[in-house]
């Protein structure tokens, strides 16, 4: 086949984009002084602070209970959500309802569900971080997974339905299999989302069970300290870890692709 | 078929609409302003409460207050401390006037932060019989104009806003405000002023001349004017980093609170400027949602003894309105950070920032309309 | 009521048996979570928009217009009309610099694509804040970018703190969001159809406007919604990177709910967001029925 080399131009940049700034953080992180202006030399002096700092560290426990909850919750509403509107439903207000979430800006959210747990009195915590990003979560799983139904082909659930199956098996034996990738990618997404959402976490969240954005947040007041920088980069190491590991064990490459 | 559609989901709509409807009425109910603040009949509080069956949570700036706090608390009284964070006080008074169940015993606002939550009802009066410490406080202290007597709210620390500037890279050193709004040639683009609405109108209105809390149309249209035409030769709006772009050399000269300014390098100086400015306070609050009030109380006596509220004053810098907690702050740190000089009655020339109420929103437009100016 | 055949079934209406039981399943708990968590949330502030502000915050549950009637200000228009101008332009370039990332990355050996795809959504895993900081160094006058540049001899420029830098973060923060679902639809593909319209001799650039581009237009709308709506409504970036010299729509809402307190007027400026937004949805949709 046949690839302009100029499509790898913007490939390229992309990544360049991307990565620029994570370089300077990582490089930064190493740095034995505190100004993020000029590299004095290498230390980890930063990992060490970062490693007695307990606030940190429950943040980032609650961060990955309230991704992980919310993910799990986000990907089995949101796929039938798709499946219902994309099968079931011709109704464009369904159809806006379900986009709604994900056109709505946060903060917007994040406002309404402040004052709706206030109204019914509803004490804060991790579930109402966690239930406030299931509905954004939600709406992009179903969007992604929306993506992929449009093209896929219906003349087998049309068949598996004319065969007498109803709909619950044709979903459970026909499309969810064709789905997978789609919701694999919606779970990414969700989870991805989630564990950096700031606004809405910030006001839904109980004051003394923060999640890491919100931690951060309050520890940026004087701009960017090398801890956070040091922070930055182990998350990302971590999360590059796990996500080979997973990799490795459950053939992510297939369902992804 | 189609209306049949329609129909059926008529239902649903009207119970979401009045389901909606509910909800927003026994809101209403729980933010209702008009609640009167102070004469709300307070449970009263027992002296002798067993603290040790109580805990704190507290909601603070970062590093506002010393690290080893919860511990000398439990060692002290007997209660468990746990120390949340805000970023600024605008996210907490959100949090805190929608009403919701947010598990806090004591909050750092700024005064007029703290006297609009007093309107709103949402605070416990302080009883000075659990706080004996409250004799520490400079007599200034209690003068305070948006809280006049502390009936509502304790001083944590106090100071001003003023330049912050680089001598190296001034030709002159600033004395006015006008400096900030008409910079010499060498500080163009390199000066920043607050975003914060009314510390942002702050410096035009004292170079016009008019109050910091002025409730007039016409003044303000012309402190925009002002801030307009400094606008082209301004780096940045900043209220949080200021300090970093001047020891960096990003700024000449800064907008800037007192404590804020890092005076300990060496070509960095502070000045308030010759036409006066403003006096701000940050202060403790209880709430009255607390079901820990009596260690609320207890909590806050023990921040006004003179070695915990020293701490403030020596390690970030910021001037306490506690006589004792000053006479221990160390003189050479005093003498190398020139705001931490300040006395009571230097820092009472300043005007106290005070809630405008209806009038506040005016600030807030402002502030819009020279941040919308291309 | 008569079988649908299997070829033409898409719109046709399939029979009841299959119908009632499926629809409640598939949208029942979807919708109610929805409606519980969503619905009524927004028309908590919806109710908001026809009261007044209390003297110091808070809602006093007076009916008046005089929301609506702010709203009309030049001021507020003027600030929605650059947003929507700030928000197309950063969703243009991430379309421009997406689309051919996402074509390369379905391109690739198995094994790459994961690799490639996630590299893409690993930047989220750091902090949106600690990215945005990290921009700043990068670009600000003593910064990386510009001491490098002064070693060639050029510069110092003023990168920080104008429109400019407003786009680049919005692009920088959302363009994985542009990414990751034209990917979707990328993948998709058949490869069979751009051989046999190679086969047919239709050029490369031919082949992609007439064969690949619109049946990946489904992933092109999801990716520009993704990208647009955020950056839309961002408050963070414009009072960072772009120094608090301009401000957008994100601005002006948080403005009212945390700065002035007035949530009537806070809500009224979010719900008028919104309405632009479902404005341009329907044009979107009205769109693409014609085309």
């Amino acid at each position: 086949m046949r690839r302009s080399r100029l499509l790898y131009v913007p490939f390229y940049a992309t990544y360049l984009f991307l990565y620029a700034p994570i370089a300077v953080l990582v490089v930064m992180s190493f740095n034995s002084g505190d100004s993020p202006y000029s590299f004095e030399g290498l230390s980890l002096k930063w990992y060490g602070e970062l490693a007695g700092n307990a606030g940190i560290r429950d943040g980032l426990v609650n961060t990955l209970v309230v991704a992980a909850g919310s993910t799990v919750l986000s990907t089995v509403l949101g796929t039938l959500l798709a499946v219902g509107l994309a099968r079931h439903s011709r109704s464009k207000v369904l159809d806006a309802i379900g986009v709604l979430p994900a056109v709505l800006p946060d903060l917007v959210l994040a406002i309404g569900l402040l004052v709706f747990y206030a109204s019914v009195k509803m004490t804060l915590g991790l579930h109402s971080v966690l239930l406030a990003h299931t509905v954004f979560g939600m709406a992009f799983v179903a969007a992604v997974v929306r993506t992929r139904l449009t093209h896929c082909d219906t003349s087998l659930e049309e068949a598996s339905r004319d065969l007498g199956a109803n709909a619950v098996t044709t979903f459970f034996r026909i499309t969810l299999p064709q789905l997978a990738p789609g919701i694999t990618a919606g779970a990414l997404l969700a989870f991805t989302l989630s564990v950096d959402e700031f606004v809405i976490a910030f006001f839904t969240a109980a004051p003394t069970e923060p999640t890491l954005p919100i931690v951060i947040y309050s520890m940026v007041r004087f701009g960017v300290t090398p801890e956070i920088n040091a922070l930055a980069t182990l998350l990302l190491a971590v999360s590059f870890t796990v996500v080979i590991v997973a990799q490795r064990m459950t053939r992510l490459t297939e369902s992804l692709s | 078929m189609s209306r049949s559609r329609y129909t059926r989901r008529l239902p649903a709509a009207a119970l979401a609409a009045g389901l909606a409807l509910a909800v927003s009425a026994c809101g209403g109910e729980a933010a209702d302003p008009a609640a009167p603040a102070a004469s709300a009949s307070s449970a009263q509080l027992n002296p002798n409460a067993d603290l040790s069956k109580q805990s704190v949570t507290i909601s603070v700036w970062d590093g506002y207050t010393p690290k080893e706090l919860p511990q000398e608390i439990k060692e002290k009284l007997k209660v468990d401390l746990k120390v949340t964070l805000h970023a600024t006080n605008e996210e907490i008074m959100a949090k805190l006037t929608a009403g919701a169940d947010t598990g806090l015993d004591v909050a750092f606002v700024s005064g007029q932060y703290a006297q609009a939550l007093n309107e709103a009802g949402l605070l416990e009066p302080i009883h000075p019989e659990l706080i004996p410490n409250l004799a520490n406080l400079y007599p200034e202290a209690k003068e305070l104009s948006y809280d006049k007597g502390n009936t509502f709210s304790v001083p944590y620390t106090w100071g001003t806003t003023g330049i912050c500037y680089r001598t190296d890279l001034v030709k002159t050193p600033p004395t006015s405000w006008n400096d900030i709004l008409n910079p010499p040639a060498e500080a163009k683009k390199k000066v920043t002023m607050m975003t914060t609405e009314r510390w942002l109108a702050l410096p035009a209105l004292k170079v016009l001349g008019y109050s910091v809390n002025t409730r007039s149309d016409e003044e303000l249209a012309k402190a925009k004017e002002k801030l307009l035409e400094a606008k082209p030769n301004l780096l940045a709006y900043d209220d949080t980093t200021f300090g970093a772009r001047l020891t960096k050399g990003e700024a000449a000269m800064v907008v800037a609170w007192d404590g804020w300014c890092p005076t300990s390098e060496e070509n960095v100086k502070f000045v308030i400027p010759k036409e006066g400015s403003d006096l701000w306070v940050d202060t403790m609050v209880v709430l009255k949602s607390s079901k820990n009030k009596e260690a609320a109380h207890a909590f806050i006596n023990h921040i006004l003894d003179p070695k915990v509220h020293g701490w403030a004053a020596s390690n970030i810098l910021y001037k306490v309105p506690n006589k004792a907690a000053m006479d221990i702050v160390d003189a050479d740190l005093k003498a190398k950070n020139t705001p931490l000089q300040m006395t009571p009655a230097d820092l009472l020339q300043g005007e106290s920032i005070i809630d405008l109420g209806e009038d506040s929103v005016k600030f807030t437009k402002l502030a819009t309309e020279v941040a919308a100016q291309q | 009521m008569t079988r649908s055949t299997v070829s033409g079934a898409t719109a046709a209406p399939r029979s009841r048996r299959s119908r009632a039981p499926g629809r409640l399943a598939f949208l029942g708990p979807g919708l109610a979570y929805l409606i519980v968590l969503l619905l009524v949330p927004l028309a908590l502030l919806l109710s908001y928009t026809v009261f007044r502000r209390g003297r110091f915050g808070g809602v006093v549950y007076e009916v008046t217009g005089e929301n609506f009637t702010r709203l009309l200000d030049p001021l507020y228009l003027g600030v929605i009309a650059s947003s929507l101008k700030l928000a197309t332009i950063a969703t243009v370039i991430a379309l421009l610099v997406g689309y051919p990332t996402a074509y390369l990355i379905a391109q690739l050996p198995r094994k790459w694509k994961t690799v490639a795809l996630v590299a893409i959504v690993l930047p989220f895993w750091t902090n949106f804040l600690v990215r945005i900081y990290a921009w700043i160094v990068l670009l600000s006058g003593p910064g990386l970018v510009n001491s490098t540049l002064e070693g060639l001899g050029l510069g110092p420029f003023e990168f920080l703190y104008n429109q400019g830098t407003i786009v680049t973060g919005l692009v920088y923060s959302y363009l994985p969001l542009m990414v990751l679902p034209l990917y979707a639809a990328i993948e998709r593909l058949d490869p069979q159809l751009r051989e046999a319209s190679a086969n047919l001799g239709a050029r490369p650039a031919r082949t992609f406007v007439s064969v690949t581009l619109p049946l990946t237009l489904p992933g092109v709308v999801t990716g520009c919604l993704f990208v647009f709506v955020p950056s839309f409504g961002n408050f963070i970036i414009p009072e960072l990177l772009g120094g608090g010299r301009s401000i957008m729509v994100g601005n002006l809402v948080r403005d009212q709910f945390l700065k002035a307190r007035d949530w009537p007027f806070g809500s009224t400026l979010a719900l008028a967001l919104l309405a632009v937004l479902v404005v341009l949805l329907l044009l979107q949709a009205w769109s693409a029925r014609r085309a």
